[in-house]
């Protein structure tokens, strides 16, 4: 059992809560996860990448995006309520060490997981470029935190709406073709962006590093749902990963595989809306009557 | 070929195979202290009640109701009561067989269950799930005059019935706990293995905390083995049992994450550690097509249904695919229960597809059975070469090849041959790997130290000791994959060795 201590809405579907779990915040590590369940007999179990962690507090801070029924209820859950199940940090931590310079790409919420790595790296002696994007200014998350570790930021939107209009591998591309040439490139974001971060530093032979969060039931190595293609072998993200080499990831297939579900979640997700709507509806008119 | 012909026999009911136990009963009864061993012989093997195989493809319902209490009383009497009583040899944790029979066949079910929990935590659970066939029915003087093993004195069906009668009559006690010692000691995982151990370092008095990753405690006995097989309101009674002897639970820790296993010993003050954290990392083939949506491991699929209640769709979140045409790739056990959820997740056809021969199938012969009546096609001498997908990455096909046995291989079985040149396609929608467990990788990797072989699984000593002073294991860590008696059975070695450790 895992109490809120603390609820933001970042946007229209972002939230971020920072949550009592004493034994994770202190054994947590940049690029690790947790799995947690919110309704304990029927709900389902999703992974969640942690954002930050505060070790004399006890607290470590998850930022999600409602997208299907557990995070629409987790969404529900408010300051001083518990989530029923908790359990992390899993996953292999990130590879910290002085590689000189790094460029993170954070995508949509990905940026939020990027945050700790970009940190740790930070702490690590590497001079960091951040780019970081959305599809519009109000979807941008972190990037006051992400400004105060970066050496240089770069902000772009899909719609102009803030920094430049553009994807974030149009950036890429140029601080790849930049007489000091990044070190490492660690990008995390929705799977198609991975894609062509990946696309995009291959040809510079850029060392790129992606985060992959993939369905998963355990999250601990024993249902192989989360399984991936990386260079051509079956690779485990919840005990492999979730950090791999995105050169070697087959991204295509991860992105089919995501889609396992889609239908199920659709509905589920939409159902949330309209039991919200109905909800707020009857409550308006209960208060007129 | 005994499996078929039981097949074509017509299903009795519950209620004709109560009957005529009470009318063999009553005949028998005056008779009971003077039968002759021929007599014995002579009486009909039980058969265990079941739902009917047409009815049960559409619930998850236990498909094994159980002995009624004369039915188990005709059966306990065809034991002859060998004074060698080769049974206990079969049996992993040695339970007095022949005396706990003799009680039941007097009708003393207090008795007989009395006997069983010397050696035994789970008699509820092994009773069902035990492969009894291969352990002390097999060593049976009576199945073996009778020239066959499934003619054995029914030794599972009647540990069944005398543990349902205890629970069932609200007669279960807690073991006496000993004086508490001040010792503490940290049992890793809530399954067969970790639940003996604690059960039997706990009745020393010692304090024990079991630490399980998921959110639910049992192990493989809830994420695995399914509903209709093993209830998992018996597993959730047996846990019982440990909480009332003040063994405490801590569900959602994952050890070697949560915390290290050195953390516990050294900042937490563990006295000793048991690691019995089980199978993990399910086995693919390494063919073609193997990650197409659509293909999952056994343990996907079992957790899906089983841990997370997806083929209660109306009520769980975890969605579970409802395929039309799945092929289970495996014999064994776990392949026919994926096969049998399948079945029941509204398949209309399930498909067995296994290199070997039935002769060499891993699995129980009640649950190849089983899997036949409730429709199961199999197809033996076969394998998946590779699988087939369509443009939005789905599998369609299995391009399977046909077998033939060669050899002996090491494990005694006939090695099976491909057979060139006789490729052929199978469509399915739905493709479910159930070959086997690698180890669980998670503490090894975590736990400096910590010797394992060259399978990932964590080398012990005859008495469970690892290579980490005051670290013990057991179960599938250490055996690979293996039965829940075995897992038990390493337990309570285990047990013993940090009894023993913390008594001095």
């Amino acid at each position: 059992m895992a109490r809120i201590m603390e609820k933001k809405q970042l946007s229209g579907e972002v939230f971020m809560i920072r949550v009592h779990a004493p034994l994770i915040a202190q054994e947590r590590k940049a690029g690790q996860f947790v799995i947690l369940q919110v309704e304990p007999i029927f709900g389902e179990r999703i992974p969640l990448t942690i954002a930050d962690a505060d070790p004399a507090a006890g607290t470590i801070t998850l930022v999600f995006q409602t997208v299907g029924k557990t995070t629409h209820a987790l969404a529900e859950l408010n300051e001083g309520q518990d989530i029923p199940h908790l359990c992390g940090p899993l996953g292999r931590p990130t590879h910290i060490e002085k590689f000189g310079l790094v460029v993170c790409v954070g995508g949509g919420i990905g940026v939020a997981p990027l945050h700790p790595i970009a940190k740790a790296l930070k702490h690590a002696g590497n001079r960091l470029s951040v780019i970081m994007g959305a599809r519009s200014a109000n979807l941008l998350i972190f990037e006051k935190e992400m400004s105060a570790l970066a050496d240089e930021i770069i902000v772009c939107t899909d719609d102009g709406s803030r920094g430049r209009k553009a994807l974030v591998t149009e950036p890429l591309k140029e601080l790849c073709v930049r007489p000091q040439k990044p070190d490492l490139v660690v990008a995390i974001g929705p799977p198609i962006m991975m894609k062509f971060c990946s696309e995009t530093t291959r040809p510079f032979g850029i060392p790129t590093v992606v985060s992959l969060n993939t369905i998963m039931i355990d999250g601990t190595g024993m249902c192989g749902g989360c399984r991936v293609t990386v260079g051509g072998r079956t690779k485990f993200v919840c005990v492999d990963g979730p950090e791999f080499d995105g050169h070697q990831v087959d991204f295509d297939n991860m992105m089919k595989r995501l889609a396992a579900y889609r239908n199920h979640e659709n509905t589920a997700h939409e159902k949330c809306h309209l039991e919200k709507e109905l909800r707020a509806l009857r409550e308006t008119g209960a208060e007129k009557t | 070929m005994n499996a078929e012909r039981e097949l074509d026999a017509p299903h009795s009911t519950p209620e004709q195979l109560g009957k005529s136990a009470k009318a063999l009963l009553a005949r028998l009864e005056p008779l009971h202290a003077s039968l002759t061993p021929k007599e014995r012989l002579a009486i009909p093997v039980q058969e265990m009640p079941s739902q009917d195989p047409i009815s049960r493809r559409h619930n998850m319902d236990e498909v094994a109701l159980g002995y009624t209490p004369e039915q188990a009383r005709v059966e306990a009497m065809r034991c002859l009561r060998c004074k060698s009583a080769p049974c206990v040899k079969g049996c992993p944790v040695r339970i007095r067989i022949p005396d706990f029979v003799a009680s039941t066949a007097e009708g003393n079910f207090a008795d007989a269950i009395k006997i069983i929990r010397e050696n035994s935590l789970l008699p509820a659970v092994c009773g069902r799930v035990c492969p009894q066939e291969i352990q002390c029915q097999k060593e049976c003087t009576v199945g073996k005059s009778l020239k066959s093993v499934d003619k054995a004195v029914m030794i599972g069906r009647l540990e069944r019935f005398v543990a349902d009668w205890e629970r069932e009559n609200g007669l279960q006690k807690p073991p006496l706990v000993k004086p508490e010692t001040g010792k503490k000691v940290a049992v890793v995982g809530s399954g067969p293995a970790g639940i003996t151990c604690a059960a039997d370092v706990r009745r020393e008095g010692h304090a024990v905390t079991i630490f399980e990753a998921f959110h639910k405690t049992g192990g493989v006995m809830v994420y695995g083995i399914p509903e209709f097989r093993l209830p998992k309101r018996i597993v959730e009674n047996e846990i019982g049992i440990l909480e009332s002897m003040g063994v405490t639970i801590t569900t959602d820790f994952v050890v070697g994450r949560t915390r290290s296993l050195a953390d516990l010993m050294q900042k937490d003050g563990f006295h000793a550690v048991f690691v019995g954290s089980g199978a993990g990392l399910p086995k693919f083939m390494n063919i073609e097509g193997e990650n197409l949506v659509g293909v999952f491991s056994a343990n996907e699929y079992l957790t899906r249904s089983n841990l997370m209640r997806a083929y209660d769709a109306e009520n769980a979140d975890t969605p579970i695919m409802r395929a039309r045409k799945v092929a289970v790739l495996g014999g064994g056990n776990v392949a026919m229960d994926a096969a049998r959820t399948a079945v029941r997740l509204g398949a209309q056809e399930v498909h067995l597809v296994y290199r070997r021969t039935e002769a060499e199938m891993p699995a129980r012969v009640e649950e190849v059975r089983h899997a036949k009546e409730e429709g199961v096609i199999f197809h033996i001498l076969q394998n998946a070469k590779r699988l087939i997908g369509d443009a939005s990455g789905h599998v369609t096909a299995i391009e399977c090849l046909r077998y033939e046995l060669g050899d002996p291989d090491e494990s005694g079985r006939r090695r099976p041959v491909e057979i060139p040149g006789s490729e052929f396609v199978m469509p399915v929608d739905a493709v479910i790997v159930a070959i086997g467990n690698e180890s669980n990788p998670l503490i090894s990797h975590t736990t400096p130290g910590l010797i394992t072989n060259r399978h990932g699984n964590i080398v012990t000593d005859e008495t469970g000791k690892t290579s980490i002073e005051g670290v013990y294991a057991g179960g599938d860590i250490v055996l690979g994959s293996a039965t829940v008696i075995l897992a038990m059975g390493q337990g309570r070695r285990a047990a013993a060795a940090i009894n023993q450790r913390l008594a001095c």
